[in-house]
Parts: structure tokens; sequence; C-alpha cells
């Protein structure tokens, strides 16, 4: 490892009232694996934008190998040898693999040969994958594949990969770390975004922390603990969500052997479900997406509604009832879709705050919405919640995911719901942010509320929850204390064992 | 390189501005168009824009500005509720009708009597005709799941035919020596939509008109019920998570919007028409469209595009009959004007750069 792969000199770029990245210098070697830490907004997308030749740096210089790498769009940097696999994954859905991968390409070579060569590369790193198949079908750990052997036939010499394993299972975790090491131990360079420490630890040789632009320091993460990666990161102490000793009440919310037909031809049937909060009790529902999240949280908001008694409020029958009935009794929920579901875009934050609002706070009188209130409502949300935003007659969309995740969450919040259900509470959101959002589910769960956090990330939900369930293919298994798993057993709770093997290389 | 670049919010001046700026665009390329013609472009202009309004015989134009607008602008505020909610009632020209059907029927009913209530029954009678007939559409969509705008569209059709058959047979006039159409409303006092003030042109239809625009506006700022139409538009999944009952909403849109053109339709057979005919319908439930459009589904919008749209019919019409240009010219002209508005209207969300993009 003499002469470095890349190195970044005093990248700087602004852009107007904001300067995404100021003069941020490091170093990748051979063969590295470099870890780009920071909260959102810290500038780690611009940068490896600029890496991928996406943005162009309004100052400073990049070497690639010791030559001047400018590169002006991505197919030069793809030229170049960089490759990248985004965090939203871009194939569509009715194509097969070869025919995504192809879509990628260049000069895409006849469909047989590619398919040949997909399969090669394929099995040579430990990602098995039938080119053949449609993308539709596939999960998020196949798909995420599908990107990952798209950057492989490049043959890389630097693989970016931006915030990976936000939507695999523990055991797929362990594949593409397989896949991952092997890479390395071939020479080729790795640049690792994301926000998940202890994967940084056991993966990552070298890190970059970056806070508001600004490189901040360097660490060797396998001598350095999370908490002061974290620390680094957020640039002041951590405060941990603390939990209260808790009892548990009356049971809250009652479901009982609710079936429900798949909503659309992309959804999930929900199958024979069968759970119960208790007031003071959060359970935690793990599992991959699309396993049927979405349709649990619309039977309980009443979007979707049922026979009567398969839902329960206080042992009150609620499944016939509409979203506004329920929220009037005080079952609210915070959907995963935000921008289209739990907010309207191009709405302002009042009259995003009105959406779910207008019950219980009262914004409404006579059907005459009290567009003061209404006001008063979401400035309080903004406020409570730390929402970065010049006021709340800035449209929904005008905000980055993370604060309007915020928005969503804190408004259900602060409605005092009895019975409270959130779809990834914390998905995007930087690391204080998250920690705030847990520590306001586990007041709402101490203040006597009952809540149901379906989240994918299982630190999130070992760190909150006292009950974990997990949803696989539109059944629910039996929920079982927290305290009492191991993350393996959880990852077979999920079912993500199913068809995937750790790579033997 | 010219580039269209999307603005981070939609610019408030640009939106404000290219009404305007698409009018005086109009004027130009309009006026080339005369020119080719062999028109004096800057008479013709003059003649559609300024005549009926200041001209020598705007006395006689302005009131005609009143009676064309009115129709337009409540049938456009109809549409405009459910435009915004995305429930598309393509249908207000079979809606109109029917109001005019059932209004002229109620008057006919009770004539030769006279009294102070038959007025108002008229009006009730056409609103119900408007609203029951756009309700086919609203059932079969939320029972059936069928196409609205198929569904309202072709019962324009049906809707006409009624009309011929209604004025040959069950509305004829019996003193009418076998000529179609009914008895002449105008000359029935207590059916007669008469002006209000003599000589304005201010029929009961267009204090309906302007009440529909008050109530819209209100409606749609200050009501729960208004914040739902918008936001079914907007997102409608986070409607349905609102707790919108998107069946309910579409009663509701198409309701609204056929009480109001069968209203237009019964002020017009009573006023202005006179008479139930067998080509009573002139096109306001279409037009109406392009007015909801043109006034960018806003109330004060409609207003505006109403009279707007009555202005270019008017001095269209003046200058064929005063300088002889051909009624397609004048179509054209028409035309014109909806082009460069929605044209420009890209200015509200898009910029236009000049050079080489930043970023490949």
């Amino acid at each position: 490892m003499s002469t470095p792969l890349l190195i970044l000199d005093g990248l700087t770029k602004a852009y107007p009232g904001v300067v995404a990245n100021d003069g941020v210098s490091f170093v990748i070697g051979e063969g590295e694996v470099h870890a780009l830490l920071g909260e959102n907004g810290a500038g780690k997308s611009t940068l490896v934008k600029m890496i991928y030749g996406l943005v162009k740096p309004d100052s400073g210089s990049m070497r690639l190998r010791g030559a001047p790498y400018e590169p002006a769009e991505p197919r030069a940097a793809r030229a170049d040898g960089i490759a990248m696999v985004f965090q939203h994954f871009s194939l569509f859905d009715a194509l097969n693999v070869a025919e995504n991968i192809a879509l990628g390409m260049e000069h895409p070579p006849a469909m047989r040969d590619l398919a040949a060569r997909i399969r090669e590369v394929s099995e040579t790193y430990g990602l098995p994958l039938d080119p053949y198949r449609t993308v539709g079908e596939l999960s998020a750990g196949e798909r995420q594949r599908v990107e990952i052997i798209r950057c492989l036939l490049q043959d890389p010499k630097l693989l970016i990969m931006d915030e990976p394993t936000s939507v695999l299972t523990p055991q797929e975790v362990a594949i593409l770390f397989e896949t991952l090491r092997k890479l390395k131990s071939e020479g080729t360079s790795i640049l690792y975004i994301s926000h998940k420490l202890e994967e940084i630890r056991s993966l990552c040789d070298q890190a970059t922390i970056l806070r508001l632009g600004k490189n901040v320091g360097a660490c060797v993460p396998a001598e350095t603990s999370a908490r002061e990666m974290a620390e680094l990161m957020v640039g002041s102490a951590l405060k941990t969500p603390e939990r209260a000793g808790r009892d548990f009440g009356d049971v809250a919310l009652d479901i009982s052997g609710l079936s429900l037909p798949a909503p659309s031809a992309f959804g999930t049937a929900l199958k024979n479900l069968h759970l119960s909060v208790r007031r003071g009790e959060i359970l935690g529902i793990g599992g991959v997406a699309g396993n049927g999240q979405d349709e649990l949280l619309s039977v309980i908001s009443g979007e979707e509604t049922t026979t009567s008694d398969a839902v329960k409020f206080n042992g009150q029958p609620i499944g016939h009832m509409g979203p506004s009935a329920r929220r009037a009794l005080g079952v609210l929920t915070a959907p995963e879709e935000r921008l289209g579901h739990a907010a309207a875009p191009d709405m302002s934050l009042t009259e995003n705050a009105l959406l779910t609002g207008a019950t219980r706070e009262g914004l409404a009188r006579n059907g005459f919405l009290k567009w003061g209130a209404a006001r008063a409502f979401a400035a309080r949300i903004i406020e409570a919640f730390d929402v970065r935003t010049p006021g709340p007659e800035n449209a929904a969309r005008s905000l980055s995911g993370g604060n309007l995740q915020k928005f969503v969450i804190g408004r259900e919040v602060l409605q005092r719901p009895e019975v409270l259900v959130v779809n990834q509470p914390t998905w995007g959101v930087d690391a204080a942010a998250a920690a705030a959002i847990r520590q306001a589910l586990l007041d709402l769960a101490a203040g006597g509320a009952a809540v149901i956090c379906i989240s994918q990330d299982l630190d999130e939900l070992m760190e909150i929850s006292d009950h974990f369930a997990a949803l696989n293919e539109g059944r629910l298994s039996a929920p079982r204390p927290t305290s009492e798993l191991t993350v393996d057993e959880i990852g077979l709770m999920m079912g993500g064992a199913h068809g995937m093997e750790v790579a033997h290389v | 390189m010219i580039r269209l670049e999307k603005r981070p919010q939609p610019s408030r001046g640009w939106s404000l501005a290219t009404p305007l700026v698409a009018v005086l665009a109009t004027m130009i390329a309009g006026g080339l168009l005369f020119a080719v013609l062999g028109k004096d472009p800057v008479a013709a202009i003059r003649t559609i824009f300024w005549d009926p309004l200041f001209g020598e015989f705007a006395f006689y134009y302005r009131p005609q500005l009143l009676v064309k607008g009115a129709p337009l602008v409540l049938i456009a505020i109809g549409l405009s509720l459910g435009f915004r909610a995305g429930i598309w009632n393509i249908g207000a020209e079979g809606q109109y009708i029917i109001g005019a059907l059932c209004g002229a029927g109620m008057g006919l009913a009770f004539y030769p009597a006279e009294a102070w209530y038959i007025f108002p029954l008229m009006v009730i009678a056409g609103a119900f005709g408007g609203w029951a007939w756009a309700m086919i559409p609203a059932i079969l969509k939320t029972r059936f799941g069928t196409n609205e705008i198929l569904v309202s569209l072709m019962l324009v059709y049906v809707a006409e035919q009624f009309l011929a058959s209604m004025s040959l047979g069950l509305l004829k006039n019996p003193e009418g020596f076998g000529f179609p159409g009914s008895r002449n409303l105008q000359q029935y006092a207590s059916a007669h939509n008469a002006e209000i003030i003599t000589g304005t042109g201010m029929h009961w239809g267009v204090v309906a008109a302007l009440i529909a625009v008050i109530f819209a506006y209100v409606l749609l700022n200050r009501h729960l019920l208004g914040y739902h139409i918008r936001l079914t538009g907007e997102a409608p999944r986070a409607a349905r998570f609102a707790g919108v009952k998107p069946a309910r909403l579409v009663l509701f849109c198409l309701g609204a919007s056929g009480a109001l053109a069968g209203m237009a339709g019964m002020f017009e057979v009573s006023g202005p028409s006179g008479q139930v005919s067998i080509d009573f319908n002139v096109g306001y439930g279409f037009t109406a469209i392009i007015v909801a459009f043109l006034g960018r589904l806003h109330p004060v919008g409609i207003l505006l595009a109403g009279a707007l749209m009555a202005l270019t019919y008017i001095g269209g019409d003046i200058a064929q009959s005063n300088m002889g240009l051909p009624s397609a010219a004048i179509q054209v002209f028409q035309g014109m004007l909806l082009f460069f508005l929605l044209a420009l209207d890209l200015l509200t969300n898009y910029r236009i750069a000049i050079g080489k993009p930043e970023v490949a």
C-alpha cells in the first residue's frame, strides 16, 4: 500500500445558503475498507457524488493512483474504475436481473453471455442470483445483490456503498460482509457509508468522520468504541434513551384472528394475526420491508376496515371504524412513507399539521378551520422535535427526509395518543434525532400509552421494545420478551434465513 | 444550450404574471395572423379587446359580457371543486341541459298561474336536475368503479337526445303552430329570469355565479371539506390516512358541479334564451372546463377567466361582423390565448437556464 488509491485534497462544495463540504481531505488506500461517518446533512452524499462525478467540486482536487482525477460525469468515473451502489435501488420491477444490468451498461454484450457473466460473478462472490428472475419478485437483499453485481461487472478499483445494510436481515448482512471482505482481499477498495457503528467496527479499516461539511476526525474503528465514534459525529456527548422502569397496565389494543387480503397487486395479505399491547408497553415488530408492515399499520389506522371484533381498543370493537373515529378515541399512527402518505408534499407544514391533528387538537369548529390554532400546533411540533425549517409555512417537500420524519412523529406524539403505532420511526434520521424520537416513544409508554414500533432496525427494537415479534409474509410470530432474545434468534424469527447461506469462499 | 430547470418553490411572481404575458403574446401573434390575412392588426386587436368594453356600442356589449360570462363562471366553479380532488366531471353540458329542462318544466307546469314562489321553485328544480344527472356517474363510480370521465361525457349525448325529444314532445308550445320548442318563458312573468337592473345584463344567474365564487373560496380556504378536497388532489393516500372517505367526496364533488351546471342551464333557459329548443345548448359546459383551468382552479381566477373568455367571444363576434374576419381566424386567436397561457404556465415551476449544465 505504498501509493494510495485515492487522495482527496481540500474538496469544497457550496450550495446557495449552505456549505456542503468545506475543505475535506482524506486518503483511501489500496484494498482498504474506509468508512465515511456523519449525521444527516453532514455532507457525506455530496462528497461521494463528487467522487462519482455527479457533482463538480468548487475547489480542491482528487488524485487517483497519483494521477489527477476530475470526473466530468459518472460515466467517466466508471471508466476510471469507480463504482457506486446507491441507497435507493434504481431497478425496473418488470424486467429480469440480466435486462436490468444490461440497461446500465454502455455496450451490453449478448444477453446469454451477460447471464453467464452474472452467474459467474455471483458465484465467485457468494451472492447467488438467477439472471433470469424478474426483479419485482426479489427481496430487498436480492435487489441489492443486483446492484452490487452490476458494479462488480465493471471490475472496480473503488466501490462506494451508501447505507447498504439498512434493508437487510442480520443473515443477509453477514453474507454481504463476506462478499466485501473477499473483494478487499482481492485489492478492491471500498468506501462504506453507514450510521451503524457496530458494523463499521467489524468491517472497516479506517474511518473519516464528517460534521457540518468538515472533516472532524479520523479513527481506526476496531480500536474505537461505538460511543466515541457517535460522539465525534454529533460533536457532543450522546444521550442514550433512558428506560424508566415501567409497569404494564390493561390491554389497550388487541388484534385477534385478523386476516386481510392483499390490498393491491404489490401488497401482502395478512394471515391470522394476533397481537395485544398493554398500557406502558412497547411492542417491537421486526421484519424485512414488504412482509405486511404497511398493511398492519393500515388496519390499525383504520385505512383498511375489518370486522369490528378483529381490532379492539380497551375492549371496545373498532375494526369497522375509519381513521377519524379511531383518532378521536386515541389510536394514532405514523406511516412509513413520509411523502404522499404521512404528509402531503406540496402542502405547508401548517396544513400537514391539520392532516391528523384536526380532531384531537380541536383545529376545526363546525367544520370551519382554525388556521391560527393549526399554525400554533405546527409551530409546537417544530419546536418540540427540533424540526429544522424556516417556519410552518414551508412546504413539506422542502424539508429533508429526517426533518420531515421528526415532524410526522412529533405530530402524533404531541396529540397525547393512547395507542401509537409507528412504522420505521427513525428511517433516514441522524443519530441524535433518532435518539430523541426513541426517547419520545419511551416517554409515551412511561406515561401509560401502548406503543407498537414497526422497524427494520433491530438495534432500535432491542433498545426500546419490551416484547419482540416478527412479520414474515403477512404472518406475525408470537411476541417474546426482548431481553431473552439473541440476534440469531431474531434473524430466524424474521425468516431471513430463507434460502440464504453465508458464502463459503 | 437552453434548458428548463425546476424551481425549488413555485414562483409567486410568475404565477401572477403569466396571464398578462400570455394576453400580450396572444396580441402579438394574433396581430401577425390578422396582418397576414390583410387586416389592420391594431384595429383588429382593438376591436376584440377594447370595443366590447369601451367602444362606441359598449352600452350594448357590456351587458352581454355578464350574460355570457355568468354561466361559464357558475359551471366552472362547480367543476373546479372536483378537478381539485382529481374527480373529472366532463359532462357539465349534459347537466346544464337537464337542469334547463327541469327548471323550465317546473315553470311551465304552473303556466299560466302567477306567483312569487314559481321562480325559486324553478331554481331548485334546475339545481336538482343537474345534481340528479351528475349522480349517475357518481353512483356508478362509487358502486362499480366506472370511469366518471367516460360516463359523464356520454351522458351529454343522452341529454341532447332528451332535449330534442322534449322540445318536440312534452314541452312543446301548444300554441306554437307546430314549431319545435317550448313556450317563451320571457313572456311568462313569474318564470322569467329578468334583468335585475334594466340594461345591465345583471340577471339572477350573475348573482348566483358571484355567490358561488365566494362560497367556493370560503369552502376551499376555511372549511375542512375544502381542505379534504385539496388534500385528495395533492396526495390521495395521505387523504385516506387523514380519514377522507373517497366515495363521499366523489358524491359531493360531482353533485355540487352538477347542481351548479343545472342552475346555469335553468337561468339561461328562463332568461337570455327564453325557451327550450332543440339547439338550446351552445357548449357552455365544455367551455367551462377551459375556464376552470384557465383560472387555475382558483375561484377568483375562474371569475377573471370567465370574463376574459366572454370578452374574446363577444370581441370575436364584433370583429367578424365589422371587419369581415373569418370565424376560423377568431377561433385560432382564442386557441392562441389558451396555448400561451398553458405554455407560459411552465415558468411558474421551471426557469429557463442558458448555458451548459453544471452537472452531467
